[in-house]
């Protein structure tokens, strides 16, 4: 809280006029992000906890879909996802310091990054759909049950695993693409100088986003890619 | 006066009477409770009603007293808390040597099956004082069990049995609702439990004996499916020897342990892949789909009575020790 | 306390602005609380509605007025519309929205077009719930349990499934604003023991916003995802387990019902010390136990599936968690009736309102207890007594307080005073015409009748046809304070600034508040509820 009266004199342009001052408005605008990722956690939270449970249950199919997924794919997103985030990062601290071009170039290159996850992610999806592991009508495990004969599958439990991967990346991927479209309106806002050394909160705050669709990826990887890679035996 | 505006439905199961009572006693907590704040309000509210000159006491509140208005609740509420927890746990546990009826719901209707072979539609006869354990499972959505007089309540779910007993004490007709909402004709979805006298209900029970028992026909699906090809009564199968497995603990092959069952024999014939018996391979063929749920009832009311001594011309299997060999009890 | 000379032409946030573009776009929380009332309210009388079609086919044990289909739909409406579009924007976003910078001082929320674009989510989640009931409804019931919902129901579950989720959005948009609003912008001297019960019910109540709805949100995407693509997540045929479906709703579902319950605390926190003339016994304890209802209310959720065919043990441990969390509540009771005692106590009717709730609530919260004893719960479970429970609760309690808190700040939301003869003569019929309703339903749940059934037995005809009638009733209260809200609007006694001789900042500034709230921002020094130094109004001042 600030004791500063309501009426401040020097107006900085981005200060809204229920804010006492420039502090008071950024303080807020961050417990407002921190409070959103919040929401986010338990967002994910129940589809994490449906997973839990279902691979407990049939731990046999999860471990078989875990190997249907191309792990050397899944390996180059993660790396590309925490460049990203070593992007964001540095763009912040460019914007603190008031480099435009700097923090240009590097939101520039968060935006690659994400898209070059969503194109890979992309690629595996599609390889998913020819292998007819898409859950729904044309579903069809047959592929996996010939290659894993030491284990018994059975095509529901199958499919759920495929359900929660679906719904799981999609929601992740989801959240990128609304990440990359923040980044890109932040771009211009930079290249056309909005954000000051004294005014860079979104900046920040679209910064914290991407960390934490980053660190949600960081869970979903071993969740979905690793169960158990040890050769069957 | 209840004739004619009861406050509870008849009591006709040996729960009925401990759930009334209980209920009297938070009735009776409640009106107290609610009674006592209603005349504190009014009494403060005339007493110390607006007048002019008067002014209000302003009083900070009182440590203690907020103290005594935790602690004393929360005292009370843990007397109600056991006390309904003991109730429930006897609702929930049936005692050994239960009959069984299998019954199966789907939307409308109830079907169920007598040990004996009887089988009914959205109606249920029973012997007055003997413990009877239903099994039960639907063939679509979520249905529930229930009859006021036994107090006694259950949700019925696709893919698994759940289970509940009674005993009644009372001969007579009562109510048997669908509890749970399940579509168009949920209200629809209900029939009657006829409680007799065991003489009664020998002659009913007489009166459509020509089917065999359940186990009976399990049994004979049991040839019919071929389940027998490689469940044999020796150490000769492919499969493990299903004589004297239900109620004992089964070795898996992941290390695990698991009880037998009736949701295990369910999950074993249905989809025999999720738990592998330890020494055996997963060759089992899955039979989602090729069974009914009154067959699947009828293999595990035989698989359940393979524990006893053969009675008449059965397989014989080896009664292993430590069963106690069912007998329904007459009373 | 200066009492400004008000005039009626002095510009305040009504009167700054003309014309439907300065509504639609506007960001102040004020007007954007006056929409929401708009709003809600007619989806309230959309839930009503449905209501009163609910009660006159229950007038005959025959299923006789609509068709079975039907009536699925309407109870499930009933319950949709009445939960998510009424009662959990109610309190929260129509009196909340006015009051909670006001009363700390703030001249906006925190982040006024995220306020704005709430609203704008909820109009979307309404139309949507609209155009589902329009062109045919749903009938899964409220709580939309699988595997019905997803491969039985030939209903249009997927468009009120997302319509509840985007409802869900505005109500944690809503719950965010409030949360950092009163983290950040509370006014010079506001410390966290002088904001008044009111914001901190709203704080509780945020946090439940804000961790559960996500819960709730995630479930029904699974839900519309199942159901359109089939996937097998909830469904048994395809492994999945119905029971999970059940647990995540619930997790929401408990927790919401203290969403709808804790601003009502919270109005009632403000009324009783107004209309006794003093300071709130046990502030603290008030307080904490707004806080501990949220955090404990996340821990119960399990005790609507008592018979659902969770393990044993499970559900001792969720029976004995529901008596921990009635505890808060009951020290709120205490409380409200200690600050009776001493007082100088007016009976306007906002403190008929409280009273009413104090006495519904309490009601509703004892049969709680009837409901989380485990023994009793498998009788009745699924019957009327657990209708009857929530109604107390919902419409005794909540709704109550919700009207209560409308009369209380009607003076500072429109400027003008309500009819008090009528306002008090609309509180008793409420009153009477909801016992009327719904105590009959307990007797009829303990007897056995099953909730959500078009027809019955016959013997449960009597107690029936007196919850319709009572029914009949409670809708004449209701229609009561609308018809005589909107004639004060233009015809009531002109509102001085603190015509009920209130503490609380909102009572500093005029009626109504000009645009930006306070001409200057206050600085407090003094505790909440210092009724100690404010002068009791005259007698009548409300009398015309
Ligand atoms: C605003 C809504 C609201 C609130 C606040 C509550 C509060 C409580 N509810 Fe209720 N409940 C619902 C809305 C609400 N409920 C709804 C909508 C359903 C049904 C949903 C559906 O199936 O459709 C439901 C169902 C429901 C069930 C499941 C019933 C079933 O379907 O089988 C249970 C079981 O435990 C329960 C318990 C409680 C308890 C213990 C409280 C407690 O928090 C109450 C605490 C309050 C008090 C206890 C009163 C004040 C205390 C005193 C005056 C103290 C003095 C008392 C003594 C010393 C004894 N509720
Ligand atoms: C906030 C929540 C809320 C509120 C306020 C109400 C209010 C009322 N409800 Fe309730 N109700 C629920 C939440 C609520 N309800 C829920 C969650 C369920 C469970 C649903 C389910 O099982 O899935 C339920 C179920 C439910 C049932 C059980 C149905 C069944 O199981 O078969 C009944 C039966 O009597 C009922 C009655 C009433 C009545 C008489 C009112 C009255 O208080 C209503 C009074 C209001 C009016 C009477 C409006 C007056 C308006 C007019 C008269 C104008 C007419 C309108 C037009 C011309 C547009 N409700
Ligand atoms: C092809 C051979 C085969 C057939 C046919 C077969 N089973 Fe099995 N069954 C097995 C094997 C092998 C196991 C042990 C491995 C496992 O658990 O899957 C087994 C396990 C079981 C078990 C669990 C036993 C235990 O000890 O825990 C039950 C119960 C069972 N089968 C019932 C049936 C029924 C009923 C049928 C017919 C409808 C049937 N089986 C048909 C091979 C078979
Ligand atoms: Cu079956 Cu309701
Ligand atoms: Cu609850």
């Amino acid at each position: 809280m600030s004791d500063s009266p309501i009426a401040v004199e020097e107006h900085n342009p981005a200060l809204r006029h229920h804010f006492a001052d420039m502090e008071q408005q950024r303080q807020a605008s961050s417990l407002g992000m921190w409070v959103f990722l919040a929401t986010e956690v338990m967002f994910f939270g129940g589809m994490f906890c449906a997973y839990l449970i279902y691979r407990y249950w049939y731990y046999n199919e999860f471990a078989a879909g875990s190997r249907s997924l191309d792990i050397w794919l899944g390996t180059i997103n993660t790396a590309v996802l925490i460049c990203s985030s070593l992007t964001v990062a540095l763009g912040v601290r460019a914007a603190q310091m008031g480099k435009r071009k700097l923090l240009v170039i590097l939101l520039l290159l968060t935006i690659v990054f994400g898209l070059a996850f969503l194109g890979i992610k992309g690629v595996e999806w599609y390889t998913k759909f020819q292998e007819h592991h898409i859950p729904g009508s044309s579903f069809n495990v047959d592929d996996l049950i010939k290659e894993y004969p030491q284990i018994r599958i059975d095509p529901s439990h199958q499919q759920i695993f495929f359900s929660l991967y679906f719904a799981m990346t999609g929601l992740h991927a989801l959240h990128m693409i609304i990440g990359v479209g923040i980044f890109a309106v932040l771009t211009f806002y930079a290249w056309k100088s909005l954000y000051t050394p004294e005014y860079h909160t979104p900046i920040e705050l679209a910064g914290l986003y991407w960390h934490f669709v980053d660190i949600i990826w960081i869970y979903l990887f071993p969740l979905l890619y690793l169960i158990d890679r040890k050769p069957l035996k | 006066m209840f004739d004619t505006f009861p406050l509870w439905p008849a009591r006709a199961s040996t729960t009925a009477g401990s759930v009334d009572a209980l209920y009297i006693f938070l009735v009776a907590l409640a009106a107290f409770m609610s009674v006592s704040i209603f005349i504190m309000i009014v009494v403060f509210a005339t007493r110390f009603r607006r007048r002019k000159g008067v002014q209000a006491e302003q009083i900070e509140g009182s440590t203690p007293l907020e103290l005594t208005w935790t602690v004393i609740p929360l005292g009370i509420f843990m007397v109600i808390f056991v006390w309904g927890a003991v109730i429930y746990f006897r609702e929930r546990t049936p005692p050994r040597g239960a009959t069984e009826v299998y019954v199966v719901a789907k939307q409308w209707m109830w079907k169920l099956q007598h040990e004996e072979g009887q089988r009914e539609i959205n109606e249920l006869h029973v012997p007055v004082g003997r413990d009877v354990k239903m099994i039960m499972t639907s063939q679509d959505v979520i249905h529930s069990f229930y009859v006021p007089a036994f107090r006694m309540k259950q949700d019925v779910l696709p893919g698994r049995y759940t289970t509940a007993w009674f005993r009644a004490t009372r001969p007579g007709t009562y109510h048997l609702f669908c509890a749970e909402y399940c579509g168009t004709m949920h209200s629809g979805m209900i029939g009657q439990v006829v409680v007799m006298e065991p003489a009664q209900y020998e002659a009913w029970l007489g009166g459509g004996a020509a089917m065999g028992s359940l186990a009976a026909n399990g049994e004979s699906i049991f040839q019919q499916l071929g389940c027998s090809t490689c469940h044999r009564f020796d150490t000769q199968g492919r499969g493990p020897n299903l004589a004297g497995l239900f109620g004992k603990p089964v070795q898996l092959e992941d290390g695990r342990t698991v009880v037998a069952d009736e949701n295990y024999i369910r999950e074993s014939i249905l989809s025999p892949a999720a738990k592998i018996v330890s020494g055996f391979k997963p060759i089992m063929p899955v039979f989602q789909g090729l069974v009914s749920e009154e067959q699947l009832s009828a293999l595990v009311a035989y698989i359940k009575s393979l524990n006893q001594p053969p009675a008449g011309a059965a397989a014989t299997p080896s009664l292993l020790p430590g069963t106690k060999p069912q007998q329904p009890k007459v009373q | 306390m200066a009492t400004a000379a008000i005039t009626a032409d002095r510009t305040n946030y009504l009167n700054q602005e003309y014309g439907i573009k300065s509504w639609l776009l506007t960001t102040d929380h004020k007007r954007i609380a006056l929409l929401y009332l708009l709003s809600i309210t007619f989806f309230f009388f959309i839930g009503g509605f449905f209501a009163l079609l609910i009660r006159l086919e229950l007038l005959t044990p025959a299923g006789d007025l609509v068709q079975s289909d039907t009536y699925n739909k309407l109870f499930t409406m009933h319950g949709q519309v009445m939960v998510f579009f009424f009662l959990i924007p109610s309190i929260p976003a129509v009196l909340g929205n006015f009051l909670v910078p006001l009363m700390i001082g703030a001249r906006d929320l925190a982040f006024p077009r995220i306020n704005l674009l709430s609203w704008y989510l909820y109009i979307i989640a309404g139309v949507m719930m609209l155009h589902c009931i329009l062109t045919g409804g749903v009938d899964t019931g409220w709580t939309f349990y699988t595997p019905f919902s997803t491969a039985f129901s030939n209903t249009k579950v997927i468009e009120a499934g997302l319509a509840i989720f985007v409802a869900g959005f505005s109500s944690i948009l809503t719950g965010l604003n409030f949360v950092v609003t009163i983290h950040r912008m509370r006014a010079p001297g506001m410390t966290w023991s002088r904001l008044p019960l009111f914001i901190w019910a709203h704080y509780a109540t945020s946090i439940i916003q804000l961790l559960g709805t996500p819960v709730l949100a995630v479930t029904l995407v699974l839900v519309v995802l199942e159901r359109a693509l089939h996937l097998g997540i909830f469904d048994p045929t395809r492994g999945g387990d119905p029971l999970l479906f059940q647990h995540l709703f619930w997790f929401y579902s408990h927790p919401a019902v203290y969403i709808m319950i804790l601003p009502s605390m919270g109005v009632v926190s403000e009324i009783v010390p107004c209309f006794c003339r003093k300071r709130i016994f046990g502030y603290k304890f008030v307080a904490m136990s707004s806080i501990g209802i949220a955090v404990f209310g996340f821990l119960v959720w399990a005790h609507h599936m008592f018979v659902a065919g969770i393990s044993l043990y499970s559900a001792l441990i969720f029976s004995i968690l529901s008596y921990m969390v009635a505890v808060p509540s009951a020290i709120k009771v205490f409380n409200w009736t200690a600050t009776m005692y001493k007082g100088s106590i007016s009976f306007a009717t906002p403190m008929l309102y409280a009273f009413g709730f104090i006495g519904l609530f309490t009601m509703g919260g004892l049969t709680g207890l009837f409901l989380a004893a485990l023994g009793i719960d498998v009788h009745v479970t699924d019957t009327y007594f657990v209708i009857a429970h929530f109604h107390y609760i919902m419409v005794g309690g909540a709704v109550m307080g919700y009207l209560g808190g409308m009369h209380f700040w009607w003076p500072k939301i429109s400027g003008r005073m309500y009819p008090e003869f009528w306002g008090k003569l609309a509180a008793m019929i409420v009153f009477i015409g909801f016992n009327l309703t719904f105590f009959p339903q307990f007797v009829l749940g303990y007897l056995g009748m099953p909730r959500r059934y078009w027809q019955y037995p016959p013997e449960f005809q009597v107690l029936n046809v007196l919850s319709t009638a009572g029914s009949t009733i409670l809708a004449v209260g209701y229609i009561l304070p609308m018809v005589y809200f909107l004639w004060s609007m233009r015809y009531g006694k002109i509102a001085e600034e603190n015509p009920w001789g209130a503490s609380g900042l909102e009572w500093m500034t005029s009626s109504p508040p000009p645009t930006f709230n306070f001409d200057h921002t206050p600085e407090v020094t003094w505790e909440a509820y210092n009724y100690e130094n404010i002068p009791a109004p005259e007698e009548v001042a409300v009398e015309r």
